[in-house]
């Protein structure tokens, strides 16, 4: 246990919860888990609540949004802030995943006539199909370092996109149209209907839950202290015998997983997809995110994937003077993220692990 | 594929190729000067590039010019060269300084991890777009027709157009007006020693601050011409111009080597031919893709370029 004290702090919050019992620590693991399956209905917390949810909102459909957001921030954590690897076309991924289950079962689909699968049969399939693609992008470029593979991935996604608008299997800008709701129903009625969006954040969150308890399995265990090993030093990493090609390619396959949920999860909620979608603004927005909210710390990749859905859509339905906010969401937004990097260099909830490193290469490092 | 296509319209690809990698070139320079001494992508250059297209425009709608207005005899057109030039320069720099001195320096000061960076960059780029297309309403925006474009001369059965002359002479001019002053100025001799070893530079009484200023200056200059030659080969502007551009200019500087501004120069020309090479065989809205395909290739074979990355460590 020593040697882990040394990177988990003593002080602040986390410190305290890992002086507590195991059963505390799950109760209020439990208590936040519920927490947040009760935040549709936070509108009617007194004071707060308006607050949060304002008019112009419609807070069912942006939480579905933020679980959405979330969940890409999570996967491109595992990439960038786990491996080490930058990576600037993230949303290549979320697109394979929404396409992949568009051509299995949309009726606008060349394979309809064979699959015409329901959502839920398509979900494996397109996810093996991301995994795959993560694969393929990461077998030749993973050789790359640094900006060199930041460049090739912003490609990769670039590629998809134009793929995707001009050719006639994945139809461009007439997209495909009535993919399949997930299933179930309730007393008649199907659970993930049109006008609802509260069932669809709800999956989203039982999928996010889900994935923060693998990732943090993955982060402890060999597979993870690989990752930190080459995000520090790629040559010492080989050097001490750590196969870095095998365990990058991993976190590309995994980052592409989380994506490529995310996208499956979009295109059964949205059930129409185009080639508009998959812009390349869309990644940077994810990596943003996750450097802000503080990569390498999974509490932190969920903090920035909120933020980034929550704050233009806070915006909506404000204005000074006579200047509508909501039409300047994207420019505030910018100034949001210079001001919040300014002040937290290393994000708002900083990786501990990763902040002893920084704090280490400072000595390194003459003064400027 | 269109293989007649090609060869039919060998020429004219070529050389308006040449003409659009002359401009990525010059882009490009900007991405590839801060790489070569901060080591980090600035993604706010794609926005520098963006202001001077405007600042040009918004000079010669001092004139009274707009998109309908007839072109100008000689001599006035002369004038309203040399003054959307000095107003795009202008802009474009002092909006390079500006990112530097908002996004980079107090990152600089609190000792930030790289991706710090990055992000801080990216905040600024879509400040500055996303403000552009709030006032232009994301309509775009037309380019008076300063200079009629005219047959200069022909080789075979290619014609060179003035327009098409002027910007790769430009872009050739200002590349070696630029290599003279990093490989044979003073100042430039400050940057080669910051981009080789910042530290032993600053022993050196190299002012690294200042250097960097300097370098981000450039490259802002250097988009400037950049966006008044794009205003008058493609006739309009956008509030995405930059950023689709930039990633083109982006792409050339790793294909040449970043941080080496010959490696720019060659990697923009062999960019904006190719990707009409590419348009001519498989048609035009393959061009970014072939772009991209060409990148792994060579990156896969020369992984740090065409030319390596040097802008402190080569001689040359």
């Amino acid at each position: 246990m020593s040697e882990k004290a040394s990177f988990r702090s003593n002080g602040g919050v986390r410190g305290w919860l890992g002086r507590q019992p195991v059963w505390v620590r799950w109760l209020v693991i439990l208590v936040a888990a519920v927490a947040a399956y009760m935040l549709p209905y936070i509108g009617d917390v007194p004071v707060i609540g308006p607050q949060i949810v304002t008019e112009g909102i419609d807070w069912p459909s942006a939480l579905f949004n933020m679980s959405y957001y979330v969940l890409l921030a999570l996967g491109l954590n595992v990439v960038v802030g786990y491996a080490g690897l930058l990576d600037l076309g993230y949303v290549g991924f979320f697109a394979v995943g929404a396409y992949g289950t568009a051509l299995l079962t949309s009726p606008d689909s060349i394979l309809y006539e064979d699959t015409g699968w329901k959502w839920l049969m398509a979900v494996p399939a397109a996810l093996i199909l991301t995994m795959i693609a993560g694969v393929i992008l990461g077998w030749p470029t993973l050789r790359l370092r640094g900006d060199y593979l930041a460049i090739v991935t912003l490609g990769f996604a670039e590629i998809i996109r134009i793929v995707a608008t001009s050719t006639d299997v994945l139809r461009g800008d007439r997209g495909f149209a009535s993919i399949p709701h997930p299933p179930g129903s309730w007393g008649g009625e199907p659970i993930f209907g049109v006008t609802d969006a509260i069932p669809y954040f709800w999956l989203g969150l039982t999928v996010i839950i889900l994935v923060i308890l693998g990732v943090r399995n993955l982060d402890r265990s060999r597979v993870g202290r690989s990752w930190l090993a080459i995000r520090e030093d790629e040559e010492a990493a080989e050097v001490m015998g750590v196969r870095t090609f095998k365990y990058k390619l991993w976190a590309f396959a995994i980052g592409a997983f989380i994506g490529g949920l995310g996208g499956v999860l979009f295109a059964g909620e949205q059930s129409f997809i185009n080639s508009q979608t998959f812009v390349l603004q869309f990644s940077i927005l994810v990596l943003a995110g996750v450097v802000m909210g503080g990569s390498g710390n999974m509490a932190g990749a969920i903090l920035g994937g909120v933020l980034i859905s929550y704050i233009p859509d806070r915006l909506r339905g404000l204005s000074v003077g006579d200047t509508d906010l909501y039409e300047y969401r994207f420019a505030l937004f910018g100034a949001v993220i210079i001001i919040i990097m300014v002040l937290r260099p290393q994000g708002l909830i900083p990786s501990r692990r990763r902040a002893m490193e920084l704090k280490d290469r400072e000595k390194e490092v003459a003064p400027q | 594929m269109d293989f007649s296509g090609l060869i039919d319209n060998f020429g004219p690809l070529t050389v308006t190729g040449l003409a659009q990698g002359a401009i990525i070139a010059l882009f490009a320079l900007g991405y590839t000067l801060v790489y070569g001494v901060l080591r980090l992508i600035n993604f706010a250059h794609s926005e520098v590039f963006l202001l001077g297209t405007y600042a040009c425009l918004f000079a010669w709608g001092l004139f009274g010019l707009d998109q309908n207005s007839a072109t100008p005899a000689v001599g006035p057109m002369l004038l309203y060269m040399v003054v959307g030039l000095i107003a795009a320069i202008v802009v474009s720099g002092a909006a390079a300084l500006t990112v530097e001195f908002v996004a980079y320096r107090p990152l600089r000061r609190r000792n930030a991890p790289p991706l710090a960076f990055l992000i801080t960059a990216i905040g600024a780029s879509l400040f500055i777009s996303e403000v552009a297309g709030v006032l232009t309403h994301r309509n775009q925006t037309g380019v008076p027709p300063i200079i009629q474009a005219r047959p200069v001369f022909t080789i075979g059965d290619t014609t060179v157009t003035n327009l098409q002359l002027l910007i790769i002479v430009l872009a050739l001019v200002m590349m070696f007006v630029l290599d003279r002053f990093i490989n044979g100025s003073r100042l430039g001799r400050g940057v080669r020693a910051v981009a080789q070893n910042p530290d032993s530079a600053a022993l050196m009484g190299v002012n690294k601050s200042r250097v960097i200023a300097l370098v981000f200056l450039l490259g802002g200059l250097m988009a400037g011409i950049a966006a008044v030659m794009y205003d008058l080969k493609i006739g309009v502007t956008r509030y995405d111009a930059g950023f689709l551009l930039g990633i083109d200019a982006f792409t050339a500087a790793v294909l040449g080597g970043i941080g080496n501004l010959r490696g720019a120069l060659l990697g923009g020309l062999l960019l904006g031919v190719l990707q009409n090479y590419a348009a001519g065989l498989f048609g035009s809205q393959w061009l970014h893709a072939a772009s991209f395909v060409l990148l792994v290739v060579i990156l896969l074979f020369r992984p740090t370029g065409l030319l390596g990355e040097s802008l402190g460590r080569a001689r040359a």
